[in-house]
């Protein structure tokens, strides 16, 4: 019971990580950005050739991946999703699944369809007993790193200028502009910045979620069930909605394991009907 | 006051009237059945595809609603007639066809409640996720569906006791072609009606058409259940043709090839989803010709040029040509100049 609840606290910290840059961006722009997924998955890649190809040590691996991500997405930010911003939410529905299309083949087609793992070091391999808990220590290291990760943005957000900056964007975008905010260039970093978490998260989490092309496909449903159920208002809406959601689906495959995802499906549901604007959205005029 | 209602019905009655290239279009449509002989399993599904786009533009084109979850509709209709037929309810194909669409209008007549709330973003979530969570069930319940297997042992009775489903596919293209092009009136009398312009005020401004005393969300949840119906015809087509039902019925794969195909052929205008699945199939099939693995790469990359290039520059350019054609048309067959302008494109 409680290593399910570990495990699941565990699965859901890992959903942040990757889907808290979605929640900004969506949040912050009103852009839907399916292709989140994508970024994950080269983050995860990215560690596999370097961690598993180049002997570099998983400790450096996980940084690399976040910088080499977080650039891809600044890159295609400014070139790319500039463009599109200003349409149509159908129009960004359509480029950015026509971007993870690509992604998908392209992976394959470098990387082959098989899934991939990353060689972890043994110190991380195995668990321990804590009160008679099983605790893997894999999922430990995962749950401290994304722990840290979240208090450390709480606190950019809620402390720093940048912080600052951001949550007025997101509140309101005329009037931020209208003060002299660079609505732009808070977005580019934002993007580039949740891009890079989500790399990370995509390194992490390929030992848990399993790394294969088809990555952005599969899990693009439930970084938007998070984003949805924990709405886009702020940073800690999401960060509950992915606990629930991580220890939901952990519980949910162990005691029925032949539903398999309908129960998530079927919160998402209810929450979406009971609340449109998300579990913990604050009453904003949007 | 009569003079307007009249000027009124008059217009709309001119405006429903079917125009030269239309008729041409379906005559083309029906000579393809001797026109490619060899070609009849892609032709197939090809017709399949254009009602199945065709039920996605009654909702996005002229209601303006979002959705990612039509294979919710065309799944639960497949294997609803997959099973009767198998286990010899309704022996009747063309029975079963229409009761699997009513079943798969029921269903989006329930769902409609769910999805008429909240934004976009929403939408796309709550029928994503009915399509999603059909699947599940259907895996759930392997022991009637076959589950990952799929649906097989299904044997498809002659049509009307007389037509039997063919190796060559003859019978069956023939069976599908009749189906999409009764649909498609069906779906033009209703787009041509003062409800189907009711539904394209919604979808321009629905503050405004409430304030006209346009009832929104009825307006919405009829066409949404209508739409429904007909993707549910489209999914028993399939069952019915193949005499096969798999669980990918229900992927999210399936509804966004079909926004696609939508946007391929352009929304809002009915033949936008027979003329995308044309393309889209024969894209599909060179495609993987010519890379049989990695066909999705360039897919990706038409749907992102697509939109990189701006759906309403497309159009744009579709509304030259039909500009072109009807200009040889009005001097072919000299016309009374309309009411409101000639086309009939979105906004």
């Amino acid at each position: 019971m409680l290593t399910i609840l570990y495990d699941g606290i565990a699965y859901g910290m890992l959903l942040f990580v990757l889907a808290c840059g979605l929640a900004v961006t969506l949040g912050l722009m009103n852009f839907i950005n399916l292709a989140h997924g994508a970024f994950a998955m080269a983050g995860g890649y990215c560690t596999v050739i370097l961690v598993n190809r180049f002997g570099v040590p998983f400790a450096f691996g996980l940084p690399i991946a976040f910088l080499v991500t977080a650039l891809l997405g600044g890159i295609f930010e400014r070139t790319l999703y500039v463009h599109v911003y200003a349409r149509s939410h159908l129009d960004q529905v359509l480029f950015t699944i026509g971007l993870v299309f690509m992604a998908v083949a392209a992976v394959d087609y470098t990387m082959g369809s098989s899934q991939q793992f990353v060689q972890i070091p043994e110190a991380l391999q195995g668990q321990f007993e804590v009160a008679g808990i099983g605790m893997g220590k894999y999922r430990l290291l995962i749950i401290v790193i994304c722990g840290l990760l979240t208090v450390a943005l709480q606190l950019i957000l809620a402390k720093t200028r940048f912080g600052s900056r951001l949550r007025a964007a997101v509140d309101d975008q005329r009037v931020a502009r209208g003060l002299g905010i660079n609505v732009g260039a808070v977005f580019g970093v934002t993007f580039a910045f949740g891009s890079g978490l989500a790399g990370l998260g995509g390194a992490l989490g390929a030992e848990i979620l399993g790394l294969d092309p088809t990555f952005p496909l599969k899990y693009m449903i439930y970084f938007l069930i998070v984003v949805t159920v924990g709405g886009t208002s702020s940073i800690t809406g999401p960060f509950f909605a992915s606990i629930l959601l991580g220890i939901g689906d952990v519980a949910g495959k162990y005691y029925v394991p032949k539903l398999g995802a309908f129960v998530i499906y079927a919160i998402m549901i209810v929450v979406l009907i009971w609340r449109p604007q998300g579990l913990f959205a604050r009453g904003t005029a949007r | 006051m009569s003079a307007r209602a009249d000027e009124v019905a008059l217009y709309l009655k001119r405006r429903a009237r079917w125009s030269p290239l239309e008729i041409a279009f379906w005559i083309f449509a029906f000579a393809t059945i001797w026109l490619f002989p060899g070609k009849y399993l892609i032709l197939k599904d090809t017709a399949i595809l254009a009602l199945f786009a065709l039920s996605l533009d009654l909702i996005l084109g002229y209601a303006g609603i979002i959705s990612l979850g039509q294979a919710a509709f065309f799944g639960l209709a497949g294997y609803f007639s997959g099973l009767v037929a198998k286990y010899g309810f309704i022996n009747e194909p063309v029975i079963a066809l229409i009761c699997s669409g009513v079943l798969a209008a029921a269903l989006g007549f329930v769902t409609s409640f769910l999805v008429l709330r909240g934004s976009d973003l929403t939408r796309l979530m709550v029928t994503l996720g009915v399509s999603l969570m059909l699947g599940e069930l259907a895996n759930r319940y392997s022991n009637i569906t076959g589950g990952a297997d799929g649906l097989q042992g299904v044997e498809i009775a002659p049509i009307f006791g007389r037509f039997r489903f063919d190796l060559f596919g003859h019978n069956g293209y023939v069976y599908c072609l009749i189906v999409l092009f009764i649909c498609f009136v069906i779906a033009r009398r209703i787009i041509y009606s003062p409800f189907g312009l009711s539904l394209r005020s919604i979808k321009g401004n629905n503050l405004r058409a409430a304030a006209i005393g346009i009832p929104v969300k009825w307006r919405l949840v009829s066409i949404y259940t209508a739409s429904a119906g007909f993707a549910g015809i489209a999914g028993a087509l399939l069952t019915q043709t193949t005499a096969f039902c798999s669980l990918d019925v229900f992927s999210l794969e399936r509804s966004a090839d079909l926004l696609l195909v939508l946007i391929i052929g352009g929304t809002g205008y009915l033949y936008g989803g027979l003329i995308g699945a044309v393309i889209y199939k024969f894209l599909q099939d060179w495609l993987a010709n010519l890379t049989p693995q990695y066909w999705q790469f360039w897919i990706g990359l038409v749907l992102v040029t697509i939109v990189l290039i701006g759906r309403d520059r497309m159009a744009g350019w579709i509304g030259a040509v039909r500009a072109f054609f009807h200009r040889l048309g009005a001097r072919l067959a000299p016309r009374l100049p309309a009411l409101g302008g000639a086309g009939s494109k979105g906004p």
